[in-house]
């Protein structure tokens, strides 16, 4: 490892973000056909968007479309979540992180960013969080915690009963599951496409550091 | 599936059946694209056997994570009468023209494993037990829900009566239906206040379509775990599993 070339995301960081990468398209995946099997809405997903063993065989079996499978694979990937977050969220405040990286964020900063964007001019420094990426990721993360918090309602109706409170209990955690869901397909398309036109933030999400030594180190700032 | 099939024989077919058909032939046909493209190597990996193995030994991890966040004295919510749903929805393997019509003078309730009591229960010596109802919401692993109001004999009462071991781990329920169904369940839910030899529905016996003369009712578990035409009770320290949870779906199952 070059030390020269200074930290940009820390082993923490990388870490949740990779936990975090594969169990929410494991998550999104199962889940579509999870929906499948009693849609809230008037469609279906494609099968071929979603995760949980052979459709074909389960019907054979047991005249379903492999509910039995996505379920599997939901409740184990959830754990990919429940691990990552908390101590995505202890580091985040212990560290200082969120309050370095996120805050402040103003309407007005956010705007002059998205026009920026449109115009082609918007800076894009390795290190530093322009104010589009801060309510992007800031989105992310609170998704997340809905998506676990209507999860648990979805799961445990009786346990979680408090829970349910804040959201219209079994059956109202299922719209907020659902529309949390698309918040985050949406935000993964975002997401994937700004990578896509600067890939060189790729890079440093795996080794952690900085891809030239001459830029400007945040490595104070975790 | 078969409701459908069923309506389409008795030309009972409603618009919004043919578009429910319409949409379930989309997912059939769909699997043939499906299979050949992404699924063969995404979809294709649940199959190999080392995938499935970690699956399922998650899910068993799960019933463990389960039974500690079930709390024995913690009731399901109950509701007002005036949500019951009047006519409640049927779901089950086979149609309602399979639904088995058990006589209830000559049903009787087998009891079995660590149990003191040998003979039979008959319905008659249920409805003279202490008796419970509660409205509840039942939830189907599939996503659907709706309240109801089941009544009838709480398993506790009914296993002390039949001097049943409240140590042992498992409690397995055998059917007389046409899938020969069986589902099991741990002691302390067996226990739990709300969990009944369910006998009624708002108030009335319980008919055929619903598992007459007898289903087990559990509010805090999924509606698969909660078996229809229960004609054999057993107590059991062997894990008995079940019909669905044989196919995968998790054993727990708690709400």
């Amino acid at each position: 490892m070059d030390t020269r070339k200074p930290l940009l995301h820390p082993g923490v960081i990388r870490f949740t973000h990779w936990m975090w990468a594969l169990g929410i398209i494991l998550l999104l995946m199962s889940g579509l056909r999870i929906y499948n099997a009693e849609p809230l809405f008037d469609f279906y997903f494609p099968i071929w968007l979603t995760l949980g063993g052979s459709v074909e065989s389960a019907n054979a079996l047991h005249n379903d479309f492999g509910t039995a499978g996505a379920l599997l694979w939901h409740f184990a990937a959830m754990w990919l979540l429940l691990i990552a977050l908390p101590v995505f969220l202890v580091y985040g405040v212990a560290k200082g992180h969120f309050r370095a990286k996120y805050w402040p964020v103003t309407p007005r900063e956010v705007i002059g960013d998205i026009t920026d964007f449109f115009k082609g001019r918007l800076a894009h420094d390795i290190g530093v969080r322009n104010a589009v990426q801060k309510v992007l990721y800031a989105f992310a993360v609170l998704d997340m915690i809905v998506m676990v918090a209507s999860g648990l309602v979805l799961w445990k109706p009786v346990q979680f009963h408090t829970l349910g409170l804040l959201m219209g209990q079994y059956e109202g955690a299922r719209y907020v599951h659902f529309f949390g869901m698309a918040g985050m397909a949406g935000f993964i398309v975002v997401h994937l496409a700004l990578v896509l036109l600067v890939p060189k933030v790729l890079l440093p999400m795996i080794t952690g550091r900085a891809p030239q030594p001459s830029l400007k180190s945040d490595a104070g700032v975790p | 599936m078969s409701d459908i099939e069923k309506k389409l024989r008795d030309g009972g077919l409603a618009k919004s059946d043919v578009v429910n058909l319409q949409r379930r032939l989309f997912l059939r046909n769909g699997l043939t694209l499906g299979t050949a493209t992404l699924l063969a190597g995404c979809d294709g990996i649940t199959n190999t056997s080392s995938v499935d193995r970690f699956l399922r030994a998650m899910s068993r991890f799960n019933d463990n994570v389960q039974a500690h966040l079930f709390n024995p004295q913690k009731l399901a919510p109950t509701f007002s009468e005036s949500l019951v749903a009047p006519e409640f929805r049927f779901n089950a393997q086979y149609g309602e023209d399979r639904v088995p019509m058990l006589n209830p003078a000559t049903w009787r309730l087998k009891v079995s494993g660590m149990v003191s009591r040998t003979t039979p229960w008959t319905l008659d010596e249920l409805k003279a037990l202490p008796q419970r109802a509660d409205v509840t919401r039942h939830v189907c692993v599939e996503g659907w829900s709706m309240i109801g109001k089941w009544g009838g004999v709480p398993l506790r009462t009914f296993l002390e009566r039949s001097g049943a071991d409240l140590s042992a781990r498992y409690v397995a329920f055998h059917c007389d239906d046409p899938i020969s169904y069986k589902t099991s369940i741990d002691m302390a839910t067996a226990l739990h206040p709300q969990t009944i030899l369910c006998l009624t529905y708002a108030d009335k016996p319980i008919t055929p379509k619903f598992g007459a003369p007898m289903r087990v009712k559990i509010p805090t578990k999924l509606g698969f775990k909660q078996p229809k035409f229960v004609t054999e009770i057993r107590v059991t320290n062997e894990f008995p599993s079940g019909y669905w949870e044989d196919y995968g779906y998790n054993w727990f199952a708690g709400l």
